[in-house]
Formats: structure tokens, sequence, C-alpha cells
């Protein structure tokens, strides 16, 4: 292993435009969207034949089938086939996750490169047998005479034909993320307006960088789509103010189908690679991927909010980095939902939550706005689970490269289970 | 796409039909593929008037292994073996006398020309003749060169190369061109060749290697069959189109092992942008292909602003603005670099509903020469090639009829592939063409239109 360890540097990435539920891409499986999104990285890249260290990606909306998800992207991809690849999922992380932990077998000197990914489906999604039948099916297996096996047959019921289908729903709660993201959107006195407000201001950032041909080196189409098909950039706070609420309950109901994120369909791949890699393939150096840090907040018993772990994981990073809140040039705070962006900027400004939940003697304070999303993000282009850390990742280093040398750039995302990844990005 | 015609008139029972019926009876071409002999039988080199080429053509030929015949033989007949390819050095003609000499050679060697035989006739530009008869004797050969390839049948060419003295250098990749598969339905057209240094050692089979190619509008069509066969000799192809063709954009490139770039080349920046990416990535470029086109047909009085700039955008200014930027950005376009523009034969004859697109494409005619010099000060070359009826997804979509005589218009009865298109193109790049320079090559089988 290496004496000292190396940045990973962000080479450029590549993503297919999300598509809503039940679209463009109803009829993709979640490996043909990786392939597809391997293979124009490829292209861009001019990575044929190449054998990268390592492909790291996941999915969260998996079938049992794709037990080695990755591995079979790259085998049907133009990478070499003696590329070695493996699944991870962190839920709505595990883009960010997968692209953490390229970066650390590349800074430990294990790898010299890797690419980084994630997609998900909701149009393709895994429907499983109802739990009783499985049981019996199990049984029926396991019988080894006809007289066993029609025993256990002769527990199958009608109503055990009903498929179990995946919701996006907690487990240990059974609400919706967005009911626990309108209970947390409550407690911080998240308003309507100003969630609609940031919704407004995604779909126009991000329709103006498609407009200045900022995704070209991004995005490749796919299936006929070569935009993002939630991006409404005709959309106005009049329109939005015109929806019902979707989540929450009664008068103080704030979210709605425009300031939450639709279910989407998508996948995004980021490629990594250490500097002399980089060099020797001449390829572009975008950013560094200085540290990232992940946190987990009690929402089931400790009263914490289901995807507020990022308010607690940035200022650790900040803390070991040395860094404070107001260090960067660019914030992407991932959109689920956008009273989520908004509760986490106000714990941060918060002196009570600052002192009593993340042990701050001051506050962390509040951010330069026009440095926030400022290409757009998930509310604008959608949010294909595992897709949208791999966008995020590929769209900050291209900002901060742009911005050039020295800058430096914050990654938040909230996750399913009460969790968060956070990263620093540097150009 | 296939041309179902001509299939048929190849088959058993086509053959007795058309040629009862006297139909066009249009041949399977031959094209050149990979590691092929230059040709596939023996040739016959022979003069009018006391040429300086002879020599040198005979030791060409025999050099890319050529079995050449004295033109002995070829008037006693007795030999079995029909002739491949046909060469007259008519560099010596003083005047309309000797052209009777032209006349004694060629015709019986004509007759013993085989299928996809050749013609390939070498003489001094008529600009440069001593006298008004030298120059008459020189331009006549013009009118029985075109004459000839509408004669010939069964896939047979026709061709003129001018070369100036002093020239003779550039003579070797031309020569071999037309002789080749790849020139298969490059028909009727006259070459003129400068003089220049041609560098020695082109590998034959990949001449392209270790060369950076740039093929805008490369997602689909003639731009992906000029990707590939740049590839195909060798060169790393950078491959562009426009940001909504990247699907099909990076399947080109991941077919061939290049780069696909999505840009827009009528944004402001894209010349610089597309310098610095070839800069940055790949250490400048060697080719660029500007071949990407669109057309908004409509008749001139009905054609709205945005149809007319659209087009003139695209397919001129664009080209103009990228070679520009290419030119201007230190370390952009590498020592020797070719650029070939695609024209069209629209731009040549004009094409009634495309007031647009021939201006766009005429316009490319013009930019081409009046870049020429400067191009060869650099010791660079810049090209046109103008493509005829070539049979494409675009012309899969004309209604029957028009399709068939549209492609029917021309010497050769058959309408030409985008890999005809992409050949010419990757010859203009080769190395040994450093001597071609502000030339229009049509690639159009002899058509009729705009002749």
């Amino acid at each position: 292993m290496a004496a000292q360890t190396r940045k990973a540097a962000i080479v450029g990435g590549n993503r297919i435009p999300f598509a809503r539920s039940n679209g463009a891409y109803a009829r993709a499986s979640n490996q043909d969207m990786l392939t597809a999104t391997l293979d124009g990285l490829v292209a861009r890249f001019g990575l044929q034949g190449e054998q990268v260290g390592e492909v790291v990606a996941g999915a969260v909306l998996k079938h049992a089938r794709d037990f080695n998800l990755t591995r079979e992207a790259v085998l049907g991809s133009r990478l070499s086939a003696a590329t070695p690849a493996y699944d991870v999922q962190q839920a709505c992380g595990t883009g960010l996750e997968a692209a953490v932990l390229v970066a650390n077998k590349i800074a430990l000197g294990q790898i010299e490169s890797g690419i980084a990914g994630g997609t998900d489906t909701t149009s393709d999604a895994p429907v499983a047998v109802n739990e009783d039948l499985r049981r019996v099916l199990m049984e029926v297996n396991r019988a080894k005479t006809v007289q066993q096996r029609l025993k256990a047959l002769a527990g199958l019921r009608p109503g055990q034909l009903a498929p179990e289908i995946p919701r996006n729903a907690e487990p240990r709660t059974g609400l919706a993320m967005g009911d626990h993201a309108a209970i947390t959107a409550a407690e911080w006195e998240i308003g309507r307006q100003e969630q609609d407000e940031l919704t407004v201001r995604s779909h126009q950032a991000l329709a103006a960088a498609y407009d200045r041909g900022f995704f070209d080196d991004l995005v490749t189409p796919f299936l006929g789509l070569s935009r993002d098909a939630n991006l409404r950039p005709d959309t106005s706070g009049e329109k939005l103010a015109k929806l019902k609420p979707v989540f929450g309950q009664g008068e103080g109901a704030t979210m709605t189908a425009g300031n939450s994120t639709p279910l989407t369909d998508g996948a995004s791949a980021v490629l990594l690679a250490s500097d002399e890699w980089a060099a020797e393939h001449d390829l572009p150096v975008l950013a560094h991927l200085v540290d990232a840090q992940t946190a987990a907040v009690d929402y089931v018993h400790g009263g914490e909010g289901l995807l507020m772990a990022p308010a607690y994981a940035v200022p650790v990073l900040l803390a070991r980095n040395g860094l404070s809140l107001q260090d960067f040039d660019f914030y992407e705070v991932h959109e689920a939902f956008a009273s989520t962006v908004l509760a986490t900027l106000k714990a941060w400004e918060s002196p009570a939550f600052c002192k009593e939940k993340l042990g701050l003697d001051a506050p962390l304070g509040s951010i330069d706005r026009s440095k926030l999303n400022v290409n757009g993000s998930s509310l604008a282009a959608g949010h294909p689970f595992a897709a949208t850390g791999g966008r995020i990742v590929a769209t900050l280093a291209k900002l901060l490269h742009e911005a050039g040398p020295g800058k430096r750039g914050l990654i938040s995302i909230c996750a399913a289970g009460g969790q968060g990844v956070v990263a620093i990005l540097e150009s | 796409m296939s041309d179902w015609y001509r299939d048929f008139a190849n088959s058993g029972v086509g053959t007795t039909i058309t040629k009862q019926l006297g139909l066009p009876r249009p041949a399977v071409l031959r094209r050149h593929e990979p590691g092929q002999p230059l040709l596939p039988g023996p040739a016959v080199v022979g003069s009018a008037g006391e040429g300086r080429l002879r020599d040198e053509l005979t030791r060409l030929l025999k050099d890319d292994g050529v079995t050449v015949v004295s033109p002995v033989t070829v008037d006693g007949g007795t030999d079995g073996d029909r002739l491949a390819a046909v060469l007259l050095d008519a560099t010596g003609l003083t005047g309309p006398a000797d052209l009777a000499a032209a006349h004694d050679f060629l015709a019986p060697a004509v007759k013993r020309l085989a299928p996809s035989g050749r013609v390939l006739v070498l003489a001094d530009p008529p600009a440069d003749a001593a006298s008004p008869a030298q120059a008459a004797a020189r331009q006549a050969l013009d009118g029985l060169v075109r004459s000839l390839a509408k004669e010939l049948r069964g896939g047979s060419t026709a061709n003129l190369v001018q070369v100036p003295l002093g020239a003779e250098a550039s003579l070797a990749g031309p020569v071999r061109f037309f002789l080749s598969g790849r020139a298969a339905y490059v028909d009727g057209q006259v070459l003129t060749v400068t003089a220049a240094d041609v560098p020695a050692g082109q590998d034959r089979d990949r001449p392209l290697t270790g060369k950076v190619a740039v093929v805008t509008g490369a997602a689909r069509g003639i731009g992906a069959a000029i990707a590939r066969v740049l590839s195909r000799d060798g060169a790393h192809v950078v491959a562009v189109d426009v940001p909504a063709a990247g699907e099909q954009l990076a399947q080109v490139a991941n077919e061939i092992g290049g780069t696909a770039v999505a840009l827009d080349i009528t944004g402001t920046d894209a010349g610089t942008r597309l310098a610095q990416q070839l800069i940055a990535r790949h250490g400048g470029v060697d080719v660029v292909v500007h071949n990407a086109g669109i057309t908004r047909d409509k008749l001139l009085v009905n054609m709205d602003a945005a149809r007319w700039n659209s087009v003139l955008a695209v397919n001129l200014q664009a080209q103009l603005d990228i070679t520009q930027a290419l030119l201007d950005t230190e370390g952009a376009l590498k020592p020797g670099a070719r650029v070939i523009s695609v024209s069209s034969q629209s731009g040549i004859a004009g094409n009634r509903g495309q007031t647009n697109y021939a201006a766009s494409k005429a316009g490319i005619i013009g930019m081409v020469r009046a870049w020429a010099p400067a191009f060869a000060e650099r010791g660079a070359t810049i090209n046109a090639v103008a493509p005829g009826f070539i049979v494409t997804e675009m012309t899969a979509k004309m209604p029957l009829g028009t399709r068939e005589v549209g492609s029917r218009l021309n010497s050769l009865q058959q309408g030409g592939l985008p890999v005809d298109v992409a050949e010419t193109i990757a010859f203009l790049a080769q190395p040994d063409s450093a001597g071609v320079n502000g030339q229009v090559v049509r690639v159009c089988g002899q058509s009729v239109l705009g002749a």
C-alpha cells in the first residue's frame, strides 16, 4: 500500500437524460440504462477496450437477478471485459458513496482509475410475490415426497396472488418519504412560497445550463430523450401555487408535486483517476475529491427528521478540513424536496440546533444562496435515486473547473433510512 | 437500401430481360477492401507523343505488383487476359494531330477492358501550353475522357489527371486512387495536381496511421461512413455531432474506437472549443472533414429567413469559422494538415427547391479554392468533395419513381454509397495527396447533372 495518500481526480462524467416514471424509459431496465451510460462515457473519453481499475455502481430498486448489476453492465459495455466491478447501495446516497469508494481506492494507490455510477428505474421496478405465497413455494421446494408436496401446495390461497410492489416508504414507520419530509417542513416552519421559489429557480437554472451547452459533455441522449423530461423551463410561482399539497395534512400542508421530486428513471457515471493516469491518457482533471463524510439520524425514536442527516455530516466534514460553511464557491444540496433543502439550511443557521444537536458553540451560519445549485438540481432534473450522486459530482466538478483553480464545492445528499452523504470537491 | 434493380439486372433471368429490352444494366462496382491488390488484373500503359510519365507510371504499377503488358499485345488481341486498367500518357501532345495516337492506343485497349476497369489519362494543364494548338490538344482530352466515360459499361470509369511540369512527384497518390476500388463511383472527372513535398513511405493499407481526424456530422449517414473509413485507414477519429444526436454518435465512436464530441458547430465559440479540445486531448489534428450539413428545401419565393439562415449557418459559415479558428489557434492544425469539405452536386448543377442549400454548397467550392494557396504555404491542403446521388436513409424516404430515376442519371447507372464519398475523402486525407489542393472531386458516377 502507498505510504502517502493522494487526492482522486474527477475527469468527467456522463448521464442519460432523466425520464419521468413510465415515460421514455418505461421499457428500459437498470442494466440497459447503466450500460448506455457507461458506453457514453467510453465514447466521450475514448476508453474502448480500456481496463479501468474498478467500476462501482448500484441501484436502489433492484431485481434479485441483478445481483451483479454493475459487472453485467461492464460486460455489456465497450470497456475491457477484464474490468472488475461491484455493486453498492445506500439509498439516495448510492451514487455519491460509489464515487467516494472509488476515490478512496485511488487515494490509497490500489487503483489508478475507476468509474462510479448509479441507475434506477421506477418503471421497471422489481415486483415480488406475496410473502405468504413465497413461504408456500419454499415449502414445496423443500418437500421430498409427492405427499409432502401436495400438503404444502394445499396451503395456497387466492389472496396470495396479489404481488408485493415496492413502495417509496420507510419500512420502520410505514410513512412515505414525502410524509416524513412534511413533518420536518412543519417543524422548521418552511413556507409554501419559499419552496415554490426554490423550485422555479431550479427549473430555470437547469434550462439555462442546457441552453448554454453546459451539459453537452455531461449528457448523452437515450431512447429519443435529449433533455431531462421533468424540466419545465416555463414554470412559474403562479403555476406552482395552483398545485394542491400531496404530503402533510390540513391547512399547514405545503409540499406539492411541483416542489417535490417526481419518481424518475435514469443513470449516471463519473470517471475518476489519479492525476498521473489522467495525464497519461491526455484527459483533463476537472476537480479533486477532497474528503467525504456520512451520518445517520434516529428518525424512528430519536425525534429527528428522516432527511436531516446531512445537517450532521457537514459540520464533521468542515471541522476535519478546517473549513467554515462559508468557505465554498458552490453548494450542491440535493433537492429531494424543496423543503428538505430549506430545512437543512435553516438548521445550520439555528443557534439552538447547532448547539443542542451538533454540539457547536456557534451556528454554522447562512450561505450565499446565489452559489446554491447554480445549474439546477433534482427538482428540475428529476431524481433516479442512485443516479443523483453521479449527476451532482460531474456537474459540480465541471462548474469548479470552469471557475478556475482553487475553487471549492460542497455536496450534500440525504438518503432514506435517515442517512446522509456529503463531500468536498476542489478544482 | 439495397439496389434491387441492380441486383435484378445482374441475376440470370434479369440479364436476359434487361438485354432484350435495352434497359440500363448497372454493374456491381469493385470497391476497396483492405489488403486488396491495386488492380485485379494487368494494366497497359501507352502514350500519345513523346510523354515524360510513361516510365514513371510503369514503375509505379510494378511497385504495386501490377502486371504491365505492352500495347502491342493489346492490339494483337491473342492474349486471353482482359485489362484491369488502361493508362495513357498524353504529356507529349504538341497539337491536335497527336490526338490520333491517343485514339490508336485507346481503341483496342478499351475494347479489352475488364468489368470495373479503369481508363486514366495523364496530361499537362491546357493553361500551361506553349501554343494555342497545344492548348487545344490538351483541352481536347477533356472531351475525349468525359465521352469515353459515358461509353464505358460494366462499372468501368475514365478520368483525367492534369500534371504540370515539375509536379510529377505528386502523381503517385492520385494515380493509385483512380485505379483502386476507392474510386469506384468517381467517373469522368478531371483532377489537377500541383508540385508539393510528398512524404515517402506511406503505409498502403493504413495510410492514416497515427493521424487524428475530426469529422463533423458523424452520427449517421455519410458522416458515419467517413468516420469508419478514416478509422479503417488508421486514424483516431474525433466524431462530432449536435448534442441531440449523442446516442448515435457514441455508438459510431465506440464502434471505431474514436472519441465522441457533442457540439453545435454554429455556436459562437464552437471553433475555439473544438481547437482547445483537439490540442488538449490529441495534441492537434491532422485531418478535418467538414461534413455536417442540413437541408431546408422550399422554392425561393416561399422560403422564409429561418430556412435560408439555418442552412447557410450550418453548411457554410460554420465551416469558415471552424477552419479559421483552427488556423488561428497555435498548435491546433498539425503540419501537413488536410481539410476536406463536403460540397454537393447541387452546388455545381443547382437544384429546384434548394437555393439555400445549393448556395451553401457552391460557397464551399469558392472557399476551398480561395484558401488553397495559404494552405499550400503551410504544407497543408484544402479540398472539396461533391457527392452526387448517394443512397442514404434520406434518399430511402424519396418516392420510388424519383429515387429510381435520380439514381440512374449517371454513367454508372446507379446511386453511390456513403462509403464512396468516404473513400474519396480518405484519399484526400492521405500524406500521398500532398499535391492535391484546391480541388473539387465529384463522387457522382459522372452524373448528367451539372456535368
